[in-house]
């Protein structure tokens, strides 16, 4: 009952196919970095890095083109400011009470409700961000403009609170139950228990969920295109139109778009400064995951 | 004795006031979690207010028009389906292949480690560089032009992460004991996959497909990215051809629209009749995703309560 | 140590490694044909580990390393030997795990699984082996109605005897039995120790326990494990009446254990 070498060379082929679907994320990302670098080559040996990065106008449609990336940075921060605001506090809170609080029943059916929320297509946020939202702040706040920064971010922040308070909450319940009968004993409430015993306990899995939440935030396109306006501009103020990195790729490949033409390349430039930054956030936020087998 | 009479006391106030911020907090909770609950109810409502009267069999038939009134979502939802078609064929195999190499054959080596980081990567990319990415390599390098084709693979690329995520997970919930009774058997180790791994890690992997789907319809940022035009009164090629080989695969190559850019288009519109377009384009999503959501959560909890290991 | 009348098995000088840490040390032990050799030690002493030695379930794991020999008979097979393939061995040699473990299938599936992975795909054979083998396990009677049901319908020692039935469907040469009954309650495991005392006229069978009765009620030979070694190995009635080593006589009279 030898296996023949045709059964053995079955396996391997197989595990061979399957090794070759693992590595295609390798590839996805080696083509993610190849392209945002290829394609914005060009355009950064037109314009020196010290104008991109220094400069605060952006206007690369203009006769007189300035090619300042400083405002729409600023611009996705404002947002993503707003955002986080929002989402932060409210997602540990929901994180706690689902996690220390609320009952089982509650929980199995507020968990899928909350993930809905991130299910929703971002452009009928974008829709309700401009259509409803904006009108009613407008009744409060009387200097608000039509296009503005703060009806955004505030959905935006709604919108990754399942983010937020989903991992956090797993973090929070991955703390063992002997870590909480510690501080029960003593005659803690479960608010005690919750502030000072667990949340430091599950630090690194809040902190990464807070991360995971504003990298979504930063990344968000529909809902800024749809109601923050198309307007670069260098300011903090959320009252006022602004345009993030992400709504001028989206503005710019809406009109007609020919390969190779600096119009072209400022989207990639555009691209792999937005790549960068969640980058930046995705490993902070990887690390912060790894500390959090370290711990149990 | 007085002062640890008076201690005592001290104490039970003290115990009152922890108990009474216990309770505030229970509420704040409760409410904070509600305001999930009142987003989702408001913005359905606020959309079915604006979109439901436009809801119509000629809004389903008809091609966009200037004339918002006569405007309808034809090309869009066929361009959905058949970019759909595309993501699903290229996300659900890959995906499924990659989890379970990463779960069964993966030996803890650099390799592995350095597949595992990036899909942990991939999952925390931005939609919108999936679709710079898209622009680069399959509309100018591959030269796939604007494509069906290319539209389906950009968005099969950006949920693979979670189709694979979900292979994952379901795999790992597999004891290892079902796995060693295949093995005592003398079944090789593609058997064991083929006949347990799969079949009973089916249901999660469903969930996160379907999950992954649902994202991938409400997409819009890459699909515009990649050149999806936003005014489009045809149809793509038929698939089906009255002459030999009465395939035809056409179609992949021919430009399209999506729902969410049809529903974009028209909220970007200073007219008030556009908007309630796109509401009524909203509401068709929504549904859609809401089901396709509904049917996932329902799904895990079918599947968890049959597999009790 | 006695030899008995007709080998199955034998385990010459058999060491194994986790990694760097030796669990097994030097073991030497026949295994008699058509006969019940329980293991009996404290936990941890590796008659666990010994016994997944016998269908090669290590081989499934990485820095796994095995030494000396098992020689098969008739055939003088070393099946831990690097060059003997590990399927080969597990098609002889059956397993039944300490916790039943069933797969999510019907009960009709779950017995014709060993067959299929041998590429056996007729219905008649099929239904005919998974009788006989149902039969053998003592399910017979009570599933015959119902061999369509999912297995996770049945109840903790039906699944165990399902597992059984499983293990037997393929004709192994021996089975091993790794505490079948550690997880059932105590009419279960006398229906199984019955089960396993009926089965040895056609099959050799080697059982791990830490339930030293049982080893007694059911088994014609025992070897006490102690730290990865083989303490001592006699016929059963020989090591629980006359032990001949201290260490075999305080474990049995539940001095340490």
């Amino acid at each position: 009952m030898k296996r023949s070498l045709l059964i053995i060379f079955k396996e391997r082929a197989i595990e061979g196919t399957l090794l070759l679907c693992a590595l295609s994320s390798i590839f996805i990302t080696l083509s993610i970095v190849v392209i945002l670098f290829y394609e914005s080559f060009g355009f950064f040996k037109d314009i020196p890095l010290r104008e991109f990065l220094t400069g605060t106008q952006w206007t690369p449609l203009f006769a007189q083109p300035k090619f300042g990336i400083l405002p729409l940075v600023c611009g996705t921060l404002l947002v993503t400011g707003i955002a986080v605001l929002v989402a932060l506090p409210i997602g540990l809170i929901v994180a706690v009470y689902l996690s220390e609080y609320a009952s089982h029943r509650i929980r199995e059916m507020a968990k899928p409700t909350l993930e809905l929320l991130a299910a929703i297509p971002t452009v009928v946020y974008g829709y309700f961000a401009l259509l409803f939202l904006t009108p009613i702040l407008q009744q409060l706040i009387p200097d608000l403009s039509g296009f503005n920064a703060l009806s955004p971010g505030i959905i935006i922040g709604i919108m990754i609170i399942p983010y937020v308070s989903s991992a956090s909450e797993d973090s929070m319940r991955a703390v063992p139950m002997h870590i909480r009968e510690g501080s029960y004993a003593m005659g803690a409430t479960k608010f005690q228990t919750a502030f000072r015993v667990i949340i430091p306990s599950a630090f690194s899995g809040i902190a990464a969920s807070f991360i995971i939440g504003i990298s979504r935030a930063i990344g968000e396109t529909m809902v800024v295109a749809i109601a923050a306006g198309m307007m670069p501009n260098l300011t903090l103020n959320p009252l006022k139109p602004v345009q993030t990195l992400t709504a001028y790729i989206v503005g710019v490949s809406l009109g007609d778009l020919p390969h190779g033409t600096l119009e072209y390349k400022t989207i990639f430039a555009a691209g792999i400064t937005l790549f960068l930054m969640t980058l930046f956030l995705n490993i902070l936020g990887f690390w912060f995951k790894r500390k959090i087998r370290e711990v149990y | 004795m007085e002062p640890e009479q008076n201690s005592f006391q001290e104490i039970r106030e003290r115990i009152i006031q922890n108990k009474l911020r216990d309770h505030l907090f229970w509420i704040l909770g409760f409410f904070s979690t509600l305001i999930g609950f009142v987003v989702l109810f408001t913005l359905i409502i606020d959309l079915f207010i604006d979109g439901f009267p436009r809801l119509s069999w000629s809004f389903l038939v008809s091609y966009p028009s200037r004339f918002p009134e006569k405007a309808g979502i034809l090309s869009a939802w066929v361009g959905t389906t058949l970019v759909m078609v595309v993501t699903a064929i290229t996300a659900i195999p890959l995906g499924i292949a990659a989890g379970i190499y990463l779960e069964e054959y993966g030996k803890k080596n650099w390799l592995t480690h350095l597949i595992e980081i990036n899909m942990n990567n991939l999952a925390g990319v931005p939609s919108i560089i999936y679709g710079l990415l898209a622009l680069g390599l399959f509309v100018y390098f591959f030269k796939f032009g604007e494509s069906i084709l290319t539209g389906g693979l950009t968005l099969g690329l950006l949920i693979l992460p979670m189709v694979v995520t979900s292979t994952r997970e379901s795999i790992k919930s597999i004891p290892n004991s079902i796995r060693e009774a295949s093995y005592a058997l003398g079944a090789t180790k593609w058997q064991t996959i083929k006949d347990h791994i799969l079949p009973y890690s089916m249901g999660g992997i469903l969930t996160g497909v379907i999950i992954g789907l649902s994202r991938a319809i409400g997409e819009t940022a890459p699909i515009i990215t990649v050149g999806a035009l936003t005014f489009i009164a045809f149809l793509p090629s038929p698939p089906l051809s009255p002459t030999f080989p009465f395939i035809s695969f056409k179609w992949l190559f021919d430009p399209f629209t999506v729902m969410p850019i049809q529903m974009f288009n028209w909220v970007s519109r200073p007219q008030k009749e556009f908007h309630l377009n796109a509401a009524a384009a909203g509401i068709i999503l929504l549904v859609m995703t809401l089901v396709m959501n509904g049917l996932a959560i329902y799904l895990r909890y079918r599947f968890r309560k049959r597999m009790k290991w | 140590m006695i030899i008995p009348e007709k080998l199955k098995a034998e385990v010459k000088n058999l060491s194994f490694y986790y990694h760097q840490i030796q669990a097994i040390k030097n073991i030497h032990l026949p295994i008699a044909e058509n006969r019940i050799t329980a293991l009996i030690g404290p936990s941890g002493c590796g008659k666990t580990t010994y016994l997944r030695c016998f269908n090669r379930m290590h081989d499934l794991y990485p820095n796994n390393r095995y030494e000396g020999e098992i020689i098969l008979y008739p055939d003088r097979l070393n099946i831990i030997s690097p060059k003997v393939d590990p399927i080969e061995v597990r098609m002889r040699i059956s397993m039944v795990f300490q916790k039943p473990n069933p797969f999510p299938k019907t009960i009709y599936e779950n017995v014709a699984y060993g067959l299929r992975v041998r590429g056996e795909n007729r219905r008649s054979f099929l239904n005919e082996k998974v009788e006989i083998a149902l039969r053998q396990a003592a399910l017979w009677d009570e599933v015959k109605d119902r061999l369509f049901d999912h297995a996770f319908n049945l109840s903790g020692g039906q699944q165990q005897r399902l597992c059984i039935a499983r293990a037997l469907a393929t004709d192994p040469e021996i089975l091993l039995f790794d505490e079948p009954t550690s997880a059932l309650d105590p009419t279960a495991t006398s229906k199984i120790e019955e089960l396993i005392m009926q089965l040895k006229k056609d099959v050799t069978i080697i059982i791990v326990t830490h339930n030293m009765q049982q080893a007694a009620r059911v088994s014609d030979y025992t070897a006490f494990m102690y730290l990865g070694e083989i303490i001592e190995f006699d016929k059963t009635d020989k090591i629980f009446t006359r032990p001949s080593k201290k260490l075999t006589e305080d474990y049995i009279t539940g001095r340490f254990g």
